[in-house]
């Protein structure tokens, strides 16, 4: 039973992943990310229930709550990057380097 | 009372150099003044010491401990060869203070002169009265010191620093070996005083121990008494001013070794290979200064062979046991007067002839300067044997001893005594006699009577201390009591008619008949003509600094670049390579860091994955 949703857990995360790779755009990768924690939430989430304590079901919710400040954070920085760069590209954002 | 004898030169040393130009006004005079006043005590303590028997003759004064833990004071011993050395030192060195009055007036700087002087005094003082080789070791350094700073006197002049660095060198060479005598001395014996190294106290230690210490003073001696070897300082060290000849490079300082040799005479009695090593120094340094002295035109340069040469036959009446120590502190004391004489006439020379140096700007002097004419006259005659006069007695006394241990070094000893007679005579000939061959502004005049009284005074010390010293073998009676007595004592004639000493007087007499035809009949060329392959080799000093330069100069300098070049590939190669490779290699790290987040991302992904297979295959976590 939970092996169905541990399955799926890891084919977001893969697809999250593989997002966050293959993506050029800010905005989209920013989403794969939050693919990816949602996977993990589901993970969490899963393996509780097997286990039959609070505890993953806890650490989903401070997930979430990261995740969402992740979120205030990280947009704020891709608008300002792209009102200065009139691009919301990753790779255009290159100059922190040797 | 005795260290008043070193004490008083010292403090006008003191004096001379510390109120420096206050004293410019009379300083010479203060000079003069300690030296004479040393004099004085050295003359009580002379005449102390004849008052005194035979036995008790070697009067010991402690001063104060000078290191207690190696039970060594600092004491001054006052017996007959110390007070003999001391007499002489202040004796010859009081008339050429006052000879350096007239000879250094002009000079701005006549002062300092005067207190390198009284500093020479003390320090030889020191090296000859100390009772221990510490003391005498202080007193040798002292003078090494003196000697420097006088050779570099005219330190403007580049060839007299170089002179005087040169000396300074050599004689390290000479220390060196003196110092590593005393140590073998120290640990063989437990003490450095000379009471304490008596025949009997050294007699448990073995020939091998023995034969090290005598060869490795020799080697000090050698440096001190620019005996080959360390023979090439002193002909450079005729930079220095005249009265520096004389004194220090002359008649006292460099018969310091002949003192180190019969001063440590038990060693060389003790062994039989360093006493014949010492001989052997001796006769080759003899004739290897009377060659030098037949090419030299510098007048000073030729008496600075001859200085070689009859410190070489002290040297060898030195390493011939008690029988020749007498002849050789007797030719020792000679020397002092006759050659400071020779040297303070040929500076007066100088002094007339606006210190020109080359005997070829000579000729026909001996009517423009009478009195150096005859005083020289006097000591070329000692020197050369003449009879009747010091060298005669002298230097045929260490023939004759010579020639009992051994007909070479006696023939050879008598061949240099022929060789003298033929260089000693040109520089005669050439600066006294012949046609005038002058500068055109040189006006040869005698010079102050400031000058020409010392020379009066040496001069009669030339003629009758040989017939005084030898005559009833007293020299010899009185240093018994501190080198003893030979076996079998030598008979003094007035005139030995021996084959040894009439065939010495022949030779001499050859040898003048020479110079005569060469130098006195015919005419000597102005400009130095180019001279055959051996006059060549003795101008060059016998190739003497050709040969240091080959074998250690070159070597070292080899020595030096090899290390400067391992130096600079090898190990700052390895020290800049290691740096060069890791900034080299850090510089290509760097690249990894492109500033694309997605190659960070897939690095974190692989290294995740990495780990996460790592553990699975591990186990559990």
């Amino acid at each position: 039973m939970t092996t169905h949703y541990l399955i799926l857990s890891g084919l977001l995360f893969a697809i999250g992943a593989m997002g966050v790779l293959i993506r050029r755009n800010a905005i989209v990768v920013f989403m794969c990310v939050e693919l990816m924690l949602n996977a993990c939430n589901l993970a969490f989430v899963t393996f509780a229930r097997q286990v039959g304590n609070l505890e993953g079901q806890i650490i989903a919710f401070f997930v979430m709550v990261v995740a969402a400040a992740e979120v205030v954070v990280g947009l704020a920085i891709i608008v300002t990057i792209f009102r200065t760069r009139r691009s919301a590209s990753v790779d255009d954002a290159n100059l922190l380097k040797y | 009372m005795s260290w008043l004898m070193i004490a008083l030169p010292l403090l006008g040393a003191f004096i001379l150099l510390v109120f420096n130009r206050f004293t410019n006004r009379w300083g010479h005079l203060l000079g003069v003044v300690m030296s004479l006043a040393s004099f004085a005590v050295a003359v009580l303590a002379f005449v102390e010491l004849l008052g005194l028997g035979e036995d008790q003759r070697r009067q010991a004064v402690t001063l104060y401990e000078f290191i207690p833990s190696m039970k060594l004071n600092m004491g001054l011993l006052v017996d007959p060869l110390s007070i003999s050395f001391a007499l002489l030192i202040t004796g010859v060195g009081s008339l050429i203070h006052i000879y350096s009055i007239g000879y250094m007036s002009h000079d701005p700087d006549r002062r300092r002169f005067f207190s390198y002087l009284n500093l020479f005094v003390a320090a030889m003082l020191l090296l000859v009265l100390s009772d221990n080789y510490v003391g005498l070791f202080i007193g040798w350094e002292g003078v090494g010191l003196a000697s420097y700073l006088l050779i570099g006197f005219w330190q403007f002049k580049p060839s007299a620093a170089v002179a005087a660095k040169k000396a300074f060198v050599v004689n390290r060479v000479g220390d060196f070996g003196l110092l590593v005598g005393m140590f073998v001395i120290w640990t063989s014996f437990g003490s450095l005083a000379f009471k304490d190294l008596g025949a009997e106290q050294i007699g448990t230690a073995s020939n091998g121990t023995l034969t090290a210490i005598g060869l490795l003073l020799l080697l000090g001696a050698c440096g001190k008494s620019a005996q080959l070897p360390l023979q090439s300082w002193l002909l450079d060290a005729m930079e220095g001013p005249t009265p520096v000849s004389a004194l220090i490079h002359a008649a006292t300082m460099v018969t310091a070794g002949v003192y180190l040799v019969v001063r440590s005479g038990v060693f060389f009695e003790a062994s039989d290979v360093a006493s014949l090593v010492v001989t052997i120094v001796g006769v080759a340094t003899l004739l290897a200064g009377a060659i030098i002295g037949c090419a030299k035109d510098d007048i000073k340069k030729g008496l600075a062979g001859s200085t070689m040469s009859q410190i070489g036959y002290m040297m060898l009446g030195a390493g011939l046991g008690p029988a020749g120590y007498a002849f050789a502190i007797a030719h020792l004391i000679a020397h002092g007067f006759f050659k400071a004489d020779m040297f303070l006439g040929a500076g007066s020379v100088m002094h007339g002839m606006n210190d020109e140096v080359d005997m070829r700007k000579y000729g026909g002097l001996r009517k423009y300067m009478p009195v150096t004419f005859a005083t020289f006259i006097v000591g070329y005659l000692a020197i050369i044997g003449f009879p009747f006069l010091s060298g005669f007695y002298t230097k045929d006394g260490i023939i004759e001893t010579a020639m009992e241990h051994g007909a070479w070094m006696g023939w050879l000893a008598v061949l240099g005594a022929g060789i003298t007679g033929f260089y000693m005579s040109r520089m005669i000939f050439m600066t006294f006699f012949g046609e005038k061959r002058w500068d055109k502004d040189a006006h040869p005049h005698e010079s102050p009577s400031v000058m020409t009284v010392p020379l009066i005074l040496l001069s009669i010390g030339s003629i009758v201390l040989g017939y005084f010293l030898i005559m009833d073998n007293r020299l010899m009676h009185f240093l018994a009591p501190a080198v003893g007595m030979p076996e079998h004592v030598p008979v003094p004639h007035l005139f030995s008619t021996t084959t040894v000493g009439l065939s010495t007087l022949a030779l001499v007499a050859v040898g003048a008949a020479i110079a005569w035809m060469k130098y006195g009949r015919a005419q000597v060329p102005a400009v130095q003509p180019r001279g055959s392959f051996l006059t060549t080799f003795a101008r060059r000093d016998l190739y003497g600094d050709a040969l240091n330069e080959s074998l250690f100069m070159r070597p070292g300098q080899w020595l030096t670049r090899i290390a400067v070049y391992f130096d600079n590939r090898g190990i700052d190669g390895l020290v800049n390579g290691l740096a060069a490779g890791i900034g080299g290699s850090s510089g290509r790290l760097r690249r990894l860091q492109t500033g694309f987040a997605r190659t960070y991302a897939l690095s974190i992904l692989i290294g995740a994955a990495l780990l996460t297979g790592a553990l699975l295959l591990v186990g559990n976590i």
